[in-house]
């Protein structure tokens, strides 16, 4: 039988070309109990806490770019979503809008890194859904994942949490996602090209939550990168938080890019990085636990939470000056000279 | 040698501000003319770490912030009227409010319009859409000019037909030159731009030395860089001296960029140029030579001249002859801010008032 090699509106249709492109593709790749019977929906129990649950979806361009793909970072991100939270990650659903014409290849390796990075993670994909749009009215794929996990009840992260005196831990460098794509789109070439950092960081909250430390909050810095998620923190416990330049790891590779696009770094995207505000007292044994994992091995503390000036980051500039860094305005667009 | 944290070290910082203080009687005024100084200068707090009697003022070095209402209102009404037109420019360009809406605004009504890292990808957009014409909205200084005109040659060898260029380019020396004419604005010295001047290279700045007594220096970007170049310049002002210096010497030379000054004289040649807030500069733009005449959009179609009206309450073109700072207009920081810009200086990251406003200091 010929295998169609490209993604036709018929496989969006619910008739049989979707049932094949569902069960030779999706349920081939994805391969669990929960999924198998292929119903509408999959019932499970999960163990005893609170749950958390969390949806997000993924428009990148290119699909597929150093460090990963869309797939593995539809999956990856989700997780991160979870277990930032404190939750133990179990069940992810997955939904393609497909666009009309993609190359049937490209979907199957999509599929396939989602399913290992899944199985690497522990993590099930037990249901989703197809659709398929006409050619021009997506961009090759878009994928939405919801996760499901637990958080044990004695466990309660949340920057409302956030005190003065706290630690503010960095896991590692910033900006290689945002660089990673950025040059890639762009058919930069770079003498050392910057992977993305596309990772799930279960085993880093796991380290992280074992020491027993007095962890207040954590989050992954993607969209609108650290600057955003340390603007947030201040913000929601109304404290100021002051970072070092200097202390924030960036690879060479990342600020040499940031310098040629008119980029600043601590705005960039990160796919496998977290921030954690930690009680000073809990700051080096929880540091001390990341850094012993491959994911937190560039971790620091970067900065601490102060009273005042309320709401509001400061940076302490590498030439010894203190200014104030904003949530970002818009878009980060690359400036002319 | 790494070539970001060598220009940013605190100790050395510290070693220059010192040396600055210790030097530093005069009351001066110094423009730096670039946005990529105004921009570091804000970013890395020099104006503050300076002793009082140094005052720095921003010029009008950010080409986004220089074009003129009349030039977005232009290509946005050809947008409009070509919808096979396909408009390329670069990212700041995107935001600028003419008098009623901006490219970006343009773009998510449906007009075809691309943000372009270089000129040169404009070129594959062409080969890629034959049945579209191209249009590059050039703005920009010296530094982008030649890239625009490789771009024209590049299209001429290769035959391509679809594709133009609307050069809004402007020329830094003629606008100082202007600034100092204008009388308007007080300025003992200035920080000439380092890539600008890798370009056209240091020389093209003697008329300051010898016709108007104004001492000089082609700085670099990083922050030890501005710092050194203000030191060089007030050293030279305490000394009684008035001489072109280059900072910046591991970019710029006296002379320039010999082969991006032949190409850019290849495709063209000076122009009177409008210039927000500072009006209708003599020979301080560049218009496109009639041997590459179908190359340039203004001949090749009819695009005719936009209003020229800047919006209500904007002092933006004070702020760019550097007679008020951002802070004395009554619009900034309420008004008028990064997310909901009124006028071209809080747009652009190299605008002053954006500069002021990101970067501003701990209440």
């Amino acid at each position: 039988m010929k295998k169609n090699s490209n993604i036709l509106l018929g496989h969006g249709s619910g008739g049989k070309l979707t049932r094949r492109l569902i069960e030779d593709v999706f349920a081939a790749a994805f391969k669990n109990d929960l999924l198998a019977p292929l119903n509408d929906q999959a019932i499970f129990s999960l163990p005893p806490g609170r749950l958390a649950f969390t949806t997000d979806s993924y428009v990148v361009n290119p699909i597929f770019f150093p460090g990963g793909d869309i797939g593995k970072l539809s999956v990856c991100g989700t997780i991160n979503d979870l277990v930032v939270g404190g939750a133990v990650p179990a069940y992810l659903s997955a939904s393609f809008i497909i666009e009309e014409g993609m190359d049937m290849d490209e979907l199957v390796m999509i599929v396939r890194s989602m399913a290992e990075t899944a199985a690497a993670s522990g993590v099930s994909i037990v249901t989703g859904d197809t659709k398929v749009v006409e050619r021009g009215k997506g961009d090759r794929v878009f994928i939405t994942t919801t996760g499901i996990g637990v958080v044990r009840d004695s466990l309660d992260l949340s920057p409302s949490r956030i005190r003065p005196g706290d630690a503010v831990i960095l896991s590692g460098t910033i900006g290689d996602h945002g660089i990673a794509i950025m040059t890639k789109r762009e058919g930069i070439e770079m003498d050392v090209p910057v992977e993305s950092d596309c990772a799930a960081l279960h085993t880093l909250t796991r380290d992280m939550l074992a020491t027993g430390g007095e962890i207040r909050a954590m989050r992954d810095p993607t969209r609108g990168g650290l600057a955003t998620v340390l603007n947030e923190f201040a913000g929601s416990s109304n404290t100021a938080i002051a970072v070092r330049e200097d202390s924030i790891p960036v690879k060479e590779a990342v600020k040499g890019a940031c310098e040629i696009l008119g980029f600043d770094p601590l705005y960039l995207a990160n796919e496998g990085k977290l921030v954690a505000v930690v009680a000073k007292g809990s700051a080096e044994k929880v540091l001390f636990a990341m850094k012993r994992n491959t994911l937190g091995r560039d971790a620091a503390i970067i900065g601490e939470v102060r009273e005042t000036p309320k709401g509001t980051v400061l940076l302490e500039t590498s030439i010894g000056n203190i200014r104030i860094i904003d949530m970002l305005s818009g878009e980060q667009l690359p400036r002319i000279c | 040698m790494k070539y970001i944290d060598e220009f940013r070290g605190k100790k050395r910082a510290e070693g220059l501000i010192n040396e600055i203080r210790r030097i530093s009687r005069k009351e001066v005024s110094i423009m730096e003319i670039c946005g990529t100084h105004t921009h570091s200068i804000s970013k890395y707090g020099i104006r503050d770490a300076l002793p009082k009697n140094i005052r720095l003022i921003s010029g009008p070095g950010c080409p986004v912030c220089v074009t003129s209402a009349s030039d977005i209102n232009r290509i946005i009404a050809f947008s409009r009227s070509r919808k096979d037109s396909v408009i390329a420019t670069f990212g700041d360009m995107m935001r600028v409010p003419g008098s009623s809406s901006s490219l970006q605004e343009e773009k998510a009504l449906g007009g075809d319009i691309r943000v372009v890292y270089s000129p040169i990808n404009a070129l594959d957009i062409a080969r890629s859409n034959p049945g579209k014409e191209v249009v590059i909205y050039a703005v920009g200084f010296e530094t982008t000019a030649p890239t625009v005109a490789a771009t024209i040659l590049a299209a001429k060898e290769e035959g391509i037909k679809n594709l133009s260029v609307l050069s809004l380019h402007k020329l830094t020396p003629p606008a100082m030159k202007a600034l100092l004419d204008s009388g308007d604005v007080m300025i003992d010295g200035f920080i000439a731009p380092g890539h600008v001047t890798a370009i056209i290279g240091a020389h093209s700045y003697e008329f300051l030395s010898k016709d108007y007594n104004s001492p000089c220096v082609v700085a670099g970007f990083e922050p030890l860089d501005a710092l050194f170049g203000i030191y060089m310049l007030v050293k030279q002002l305490e000394e009684g001296r008035c001489e072109i210096e280059i900072q910046y010497r591991r970019v710029v030379s006296w002379d320039g960029n010999r082969k991006a000054q032949e190409v850019l004289n290849e495709v063209f040649e000076p122009t009177d140029s409008l210039w927000r807030g500072i009006g209708n500069i003599p020979r301080s733009g560049l218009a496109i030579k009639d041997a590459y005449a179908s190359y340039d959009a203004a001949k090749k179609f009819i695009i005719p001249a936009g209003e020229d009206a800047e919006p209500a309450g904007c002092r933006c073109g004070l702020v760019l002859k550097g007679l008020v700072t951002p802070d004395e207009c009554p619009l900034f920081g309420d008004a008028c801010t990064p997310e909901t810009p009124v006028g071209p200086c809080m747009v652009s990251s190299e605008g002053t008032c954006a500069a002021f406003y990101k970067y501003r200091k701990v209440a």
